[in-house]
């Protein structure tokens, strides 16, 4: 039976969790405020919070020097490419590992986690050689291959984590049925995965779309994303802030708004397999 | 004739049509690794004169912030990755690249390119053996800002040439801390190209080195000491709280909005400082050169050149030496001047432009960045002498990292979490450690 709460520590709670999610959302807010400061403004102290006059002369001085759309381009591709790549290696093995588990499963789990570990600079040369050799450097096939290793290892552990939440009975019922493993895996547990899958496909978009890194130093001019379009607005000499909150709301606007109508499947996505 | 066969006879047509089309199309592309800064943005929105005049060479502009740009023009010349024809480079780099064979020499460049034009100072820090490898796009050296307003409240007139005793009497009379004016602004924030290059310059003017002539490390010197303390006296009874984040844009900052009433620091601050539509003390600003200690000939100033420089993998040699002919020609300079006045052309890189009268009128600190510029002398940059070139830095590839790494030691004495005399040991045996690990001391 449910504990009932009293409104005080409901309404405690909400103000908690409220002014949690503030602090976290702060530094987006500011930057979007800034956005519209002129490079004074945004250097003012005490810090002007809304008592400024509004401009949209950061954005039109940052749509003139560079061409955003090309950068947005190269983003959407690179990131949808491997995720899509990721999920159709990871969800062969996460089914494998989920309903067939063999004795190394945990450790090969383990292993791929591992990977992880690694700072990416560590391989940043051998990786840049290997690039420079088979003409991958600046392309968008490149960094999709090298960011779809990078997340294979999470997209693996959230499919298995979301299949072992799948009765194998089920499955099983399908099999004496006289499905394929190919008709198993289409019709009987993917439909039932879905939510799953969404949600993994929704994180990785947002992690390939943020990851700066790779996208940063394997790129020049043309597979270029928006996380070198954000760091072509820092300056060593000279006020940049404005002009530099401009390009970030618009790097990070697309991402944003697809996460807001996707919080329910993000969500369940992060949570499923918390609470059994 | 099947439909197969068709189709095989029409890819075939097209593929020699477009191979005819590609033969005769000599058009190059130059992808240019550029620093986000106000000349390199100006010159990215004229290259269509640049266009007009060569049809056939397409730019192709990849801006980066300084440190990334630092670490990805290093990695692709060193690999030879080919990425960028031509590259944004300093002269820190300049040297030892052009020394390591990684840059195309600039010669052949075209007659009207004048070379001869060039500052010597700036010329000699871009060159190898006499041999230039990057052509200078900027130019800029350090000096003092001050508030002409404050000083003359206080009842005093900055020098010509200060000296270091004059700055710390006249950040003295202008601290005002209740009304959060602190007389004087000067970097804290760690890192070879920040705190040091102020903090070598400065040294330089009180007649220390970064090493003997032997390569050993000289902090633990009377004249390294004394730089350091005064540094240090300066920044804590006269600096801004928190000084030791503090670089060139905090800095910049602070001295526009009238909290500064002195700061020693690019001369390229110059521009912003009196630009009323971001500075609001734009009408009270005075330009000194940069100080030296009593009796020591050297000054605390420093050189830098943005240039621009072809890594030797590259494909397009002969367009990318047309394209820097462009960009630091003299015609650069009076196109800059047609379209944004004299004032926002590019400073510090040419005799001829401190001898037009146009633009000593528009920009009131062109002699003293000129003078700056001139007083500094990469090849002989200290009192005593040193096996190395550079004034605010010492030309050698590991300088990058000792140099942060005593920046560090340093800006944490600032920070207040040591001591001058602890720092400066600290630096002595960092920099002892390094150079030893690199084989300079045996």
């Amino acid at each position: 039976m449910a504990r009932a709460v009293p409104t005080r520590v409901k309404a405690r709670n909400t103000a908690i969790a409220w002014i949690i999610a503030i602090l976290i959302f702060f530094p987006i807010l500011w930057t979007v405020l800034t956005s519209f400061k002129t490079e004074a403004t945004a250097i003012a102290d005490p810090p002007v919070f809304v008592n400024f006059q509004w401009t949209l002369e950061n954005y039109v001085t940052v749509q003139e020097r560079s061409n955003y759309f090309r950068h947005f381009l190269n983003s959407v591709v690179i990131s949808v490419g491997s995720t899509l790549i990721g999920l159709a290696i990871a969800i062969p093995a996460a089914w494998a590992m989920a309903f067939v588990p063999g004795r190394q499963t945990k450790n090969v789990l383990m292993w791929m986690l591992s990977t992880k570990m690694l700072p990416p600079v560590g391989v940043l040369v051998p990786l840049y050689l290997i690039f420079r050799d088979w003409g991958l450097l600046d392309t968008r096939v490149g960094l999709i291959f090298v960011l779809t290793m990078i997340n294979l290892p999470i997209i693996v552990w959230m499919l298995y984590t979301y299949f072992r939440e799948i009765p194998g009975d089920i499955l099983e019922a399908a099999r004496m049925d006289g499905a394929t493993l190919r008709s198993e895996v289409t019709y009987v547990l993917l439909p039932m995965a879905v939510p799953g899958i969404a949600s993994t496909l929704l994180l990785n978009i947002i992690l390939a779309w943020n990851e700066a890194f790779w996208t940063l130093n394997l790129t020049a001019a043309n597979a270029a994303p928006l996380t070198a379009f954000i760091a072509s607005y820092s300056s060593p000499e000279g006020l940049f802030y404005a002009k530099l909150s401009a390009a970030s709301t618009m790097a990070i606007a697309p991402i944003l708004i697809m996460g807001w109508f996707s919080q329910k499947q993000l969500v369940r996505g992060l949570t499923f397999g918390a609470v059994k | 004739m099947t439909t197969l066969t068709r189709a095989l006879l029409g890819a075939t047509a097209l593929c020699t049509a477009a191979g005819l089309a590609a033969a005769q199309d000599d058009s190059v592309t130059l992808t240019i690794a550029t620093v986000n800064n106000g000349d390199m943005i100006r010159m990215q929105g004229l290259t269509g004169d640049f266009n007009e005049q060569h049809p056939n060479i397409e730019l192709e502009w990849v801006t980066l912030e300084e440190n990334v740009l630092r670490q990805r023009v290093t990695q692709d010349v060193a690999t030879s990755g080919g990425q960028f024809d031509v590259m944004t480079i300093g002269t820190y780099e300049v040297p030892i690249w052009g020394e390591q064979g990684w840059l195309v020499p600039l010669e052949g460049m075209p007659e009207d390119w004048n070379p001869e034009d060039f500052l010597p100072s700036i010329a000699d820090g871009l060159s190898v053996d006499g041999t230039l490898y990057a052509a200078p796009f900027y130019g800029e050296s350090s000096m003092v800002m001050y508030r002409t307003d404050l000083m003359e409240e206080a009842g005093l007139e900055m020098p010509e040439e200060p000296t270091w005793a004059d700055i710390e009497d006249a950040a003295a009379a202008m601290t005002d801390k209740d009304n959060e004016i602190y007389g004087i602004c000067l970097r804290g924030k760690p890192g070879w190209g920040e705190n040091m290059a102020f903090l070598t310059a400065m040294s330089n003017s009180f007649g220390a080195r970064w090493f003997n002539e032997d390569w050993q490390p000289q902090f633990d010197s009377e004249a390294w000491n004394e730089t350091f303390t005064t540094y240090l006296d300066l920044m804590n009874n006269y600096g801004p709280p928190g000084a030791a984040s503090n670089g060139f844009n905090e800095n910049l900052a602070l001295f526009q909005q009238g909290k500064c009433g002195m700061w020693i620091d690019a001369t390229v601050a110059a521009s912003f400082v009196t630009n009323p539509d971001e500075s609001q003390v734009a009408d009270s600003v005075g330009f000194a050169l940069a100080p030296n200690k009593d009796g020591v000939e050297k000054k605390g100033n420093w050189l830098w050149a943005w240039s621009l420089g072809i890594p030797s993998g590259t494909d397009a040699e002969d367009a990318a030496k047309t394209f820097i002919a462009w960009a630091t020609g003299r015609g650069y300079t009076e196109l800059v001047a047609e379209t944004e006045g004299w004032a926002n052309v590019p400073p510090g890189t040419r005799t001829s432009l401190y001898e037009n009268e146009e633009y000593l009128a528009a920009a009131p600190f062109a002699e003293t960045t000129l003078q700056s510029i001139e007083a500094a002398d990469p090849t002989n940059p200290t009192v005593d002498p040193v096996p190395y070139t550079g004034v605010q830095f010492v030309a050698i590839p590991e300088f990058q990292g000792i140099g942060t790494a005593v920046g560090q030691a340093l800006s944490a004495a600032l920070a207040g979490q040591t001591d001058a005399e602890q720092a400066l040991e600290q630096a002595q045996q960092i920099t002892t450690r390094e150079m030893t690990r690199a084989g300079y001391i045996q």
